[in-house]
Order: structure tokens, then C-alpha cells, then sequence
């Protein structure tokens, strides 16, 4: 059985995740460090989720410096940047170079199923902030949705909450774990 | 743009689905987690539960029921109703809610939306806008709330709302369209999404909301018959709707 540590920084998400991948088998434990899977989810504004990761934040950078998976999740892919303009400018924890810019919509935020090439799915999005790096996989309507680097993998959307198409997304992070 | 959303909404009180005629005569249809997940199944996009006796009666939104629905549904969902305070919003999201919605506590006091919109960030805060004859209504629409619709929706955004839920009383539970001419004002007035609510009776309607719209919020169309959703969908597929 695999095992997932979610951070916890008071995200909202975060029982969403958890539900998502107990669905899938998976054992939740505390253990940021040594769980297989460790998962940054986010919901909320830079600043407030960056000051309460507090210790987890030197955790997660060990655990990408060892090659361990970690898997950030919409404000969560954002953190992982190396600087967010949101709340006028934030640091991020610097696992992948790249930054978080507002995002350029027609409508913002951009709220709803959005298709994800390459791979043709639709997945559940809600964001004011997109990421922009040379790390993206993948995007949607010209925007990352995949993002990649070392062992960090970042989405902008939710897959805890994309249905089917979500759960075997987390599924393949599981397996990969 | 992300595809346009099909939202079945539910009304609940007292921890059951409800139905009711222009906001009167409530009657029992369901148990919201069942009705819930039928409709996750028939190809909802999201769903909305609106806690309708909560603003009435003073009560707490139903963080319980939240929490039932996130263990069973896996789209998102918004939950409104009696939301007064952060804490209040905290909970749901924190239950499993993906944004919450609020009405006449927005109207009692616009500086929520900011707070709101600053601990959650926008995209989780829905202020639903009850309306009719371009003049907003508070209080599950029994009390008028001495505001221009358009006016109101133009500060809702400024101060931080992520999403407009517009309801037209005066079309609501009546089936014979919704008030497109009021939805493409707005349109014009925000950049934010807005999903359209009040008057669907047949799928054109629908289609015709979703033109100028983000989403179509659909409530007595369905007669709580998940199977109505799933018709529905092929409907506005065949009228060329671009649909997950």
C-alpha cells in the first residue's frame, strides 16, 4: 500500500485530497519525509500559504533534493515556483525556476473543465494565477497545466475533483510513487 | 474559455433536498448526498447547495452535510446558506466544499467579500445575486436590498468576488426561460464567470443562457430526475453546445 503525507498549511483542499487518494488505496500519514507520495495541495493566496508551511517548506526541499515524488496541486504547483506577483510578490520554495503571473483570461478566474494536451482530457480548474516556467508538460488553452521538474510534479488543476479523468491522474502519481 | 457548465442546484434545509415554487411551499425530494452523486454520475459539471432556510432561521451552515457530500461526489460543489463570518466558510471548504456562496450577509455587510476573497482567495467565493426588475432582493429574496443588480455585481468583483450566481425571482421555478437581457448586461459590466440561474424550461433555454454565460444553473427543469440531466446534455449537444 502507498503511502501519502499531505502538507498541511490551511488549505482548503486539503480533505478533498485526502478523501481522493484513500479512494485509490492509499494509507494518509503525517509523515511529510517519508511517505511514498507527498502532496502540496493549495487553495488560498501566496503569502498566507507560504507563511503557514512553515517547517514543512525545508521538508519538501530535502525530499526534491533526494529525487523523493511530490505532487503540488493548483496554488501548490504555484509555491513551488521560485516567486509568485501575487499579494505584490511572494517567494516561492524554489523547486522548479519559474514564477506565478496573473493570469490572462477572457474571464478571471478561470473557473471550470478545460481540456489538457497532449493526453485530450478535461479536468476541473480554478485559478487567478498561472505558472510560468520551461518546465510545462503540458498546458490548456495555452496556459501550464503540467509542469515537471527533478521529482516534482505540479497541476493547475484539481484532479481530487476532476471526476474519472481525475482519479486515474492521481492514480498514475501513485504508481509512479 | 473553459466549457460551459451544466449546475444542478439543490436546495436544502434542514439537512434534506427541497423544492419550492418562487421560494414557497417547500416540499422533501431527497436526500442531497444521494441526489448529489446521481447527478455527479448524469454528467453534471459541478453542483451548488444552497442551505435556503439558513439566512431565515439563523442557523449554521450545514458543515455536515458538506462533509457527506465530499466523502461521496468527486466534482466540485458550492455550498451557501447562512454564512456570515470566515470561520464560517473556513469550515465548509475545510468540510470539502470547493467555494461557498453568499448572499444577504454580502449585502448586510460588503466588506465580507474582501475577507473572504483574501483567506480563501476569489476563485472559492460565489456571491449569489438574487434579482428582479434589476433590483437585488436579500433574505432568500423577501426583503429588498435597495441595490442596482448591475451596481452591485460591478463591486461584488472589485472587492474580490470570484463568481456571480444571478437569480432572476421573477423567472425562478417558472420554466420559460432565463433573463438573458439582464445576464448580457452583466456580462458586459464583469469579467468574472457567471453562471445563470431562474427560468430554465427546455433546452434551448439553456443554450441560449450559455451564449452569454459561464455556466446555467438548473433546478426545476430536472424535477430532481438525474435521467433529465442526461437528456438534457444530448439536447445541447445536438444544438451544437460544446460540452465536457
Amino acid at each position: 500500500m502507498k503511502t501519502v503525507a499531505i502538507a498541511r498549511y490551511g488549505a482548503g483542499n486539503v480533505r478533498s485530497v485526502e478523501l481522493a487518494v484513500r479512494r485509490l488505496g492509499a494509507e494518509v500519514t503525517d509523515d511529510l519525509e517519508r511517505a511514498d507520495l507527498a502532496v502540496l495541495p493549495g487553495v488560498g493566496s501566496a503569502r498566507s500559504a507560504m507563511d503557514g508551511l512553515g517547517a514543512a517548506a525545508d521538508v519538501l526541499r530535502a525530499r526534491h533534493a533526494a529525487g523523493r515524488p511530490i505532487l503540488g496541486i493548483c496554488l501548490g504547483l504555484q509555491l513551488a515556483l521560485d516567486e509568485s506577483e501575487e499579494d505584490g510578490g511572494v517567494s516561492g520554495l524554489g523547486l522548479v525556476p519559474g514564477r506565478a503571473v496573473r493570469l490572462e483570461a477572457e474571464r478571471v478566474p478561470r473557473i471550470g473543465w478545460a481540456t489538457v494536451d497532449p493526453g485530450g482530457e478535461a479536468y476541473w480548474f480554478a485559478h487567478s494565477y498561472e505558472a510560468v516556467t520551461d518546465a510545462t508538460v503540458a498546458t490548456s488553452e495555452g496556459h501550464a497545466a503540467v509542469v515537471e521538474h527533478g521529482s516534482f510534479v505540479g497541476v493547475q488543476f484539481h484532479p481530487e475533483k476532476s471526476g474519472a479523468a481525475g482519479a486515474r491522474f492521481l492514480e498514475r502519481c501513485l504508481s509512479r510513487a | 474559455m473553459p466549457l460551459p457548465r451544466l449546475i444542478p442546484c439543490l436546495d436544502v434545509a434542514g439537512g434534506r433536498v427541497v423544492k419550492g415554487v418562487r421560494f414557497r411551499e417547500l416540499r422533501d425530494v431527497g436526500d442531497p448526498v444521494e441526489l448529489g452523486a446521481a447527478y455527479s454520475d448524469g454528467g453534471a459539471d459541478e453542483l451548488v447547495f444552497l442551505d435556503i432556510s439558513a439566512s431565515i432561521d439563523d442557523r449554521a451552515a450545514a458543515v455536515d452535510v458538506a462533509a457527506r457530500v465530499a466523502e461521496q461526489v468527486t466534482i466540485p460543489f458550492t455550498f451557501g446558506g447562512g454564512i456570515r463570518t470566515v470561520e464560517d466558510a473556513t469550515a465548509l471548504l475545510e468540510a470539502g466544499a470547493d467555494k461557498i456562496s453568499v448572499n444577504s450577509a454580502a449585502l448586510a455587510r460588503p466588506e465580507l467579500i474582501e475577507e473572504l476573497a483574501r483567506a480563501l482567495g476569489s476563485q472559492a467565493v460565489v456571491v449569489a445575486v438574487d434579482t428582479e426588475d434589476g433590483r437585488v432582493r436579500s433574505h432568500s429574496a423577501t426583503r429588498d436590498a435597495a441595490r442596482d443588480t448591475v451596481a452591485w455585481a460591478k463591486e461584488c468583483e472589485e472587492r474580490g468576488a470570484g463568481e456571480l450566481l444571478v437569480t432572476s425571482i421573477d423567472r425562478d421555478g417558472m420554466q420559460d426561460g432565463y433573463d438573458l437581457e439582464l445576464l448580457a448586461a452583466l456580462r458586459d459590466a464583469v469579467s468574472l464567470p457567471v453562471i445563470a440561474s431562474g427560468g430554465a424550461g427546455n433546452a434551448r433555454h439553456v443554450a441560449d443562457a450559455l451564449e452569454v454565460s459561464q455556466a446555467a444553473l438548473l433546478a426545476s427543469i430536472l424535477h430532481e430526475d438525474p435521467e433529465r440531466l442526461v437528456s438534457l446534455r444530448s439536447e445541447l449537444k445536438e444544438f451544437g453546445v460544446c460540452l465536457r
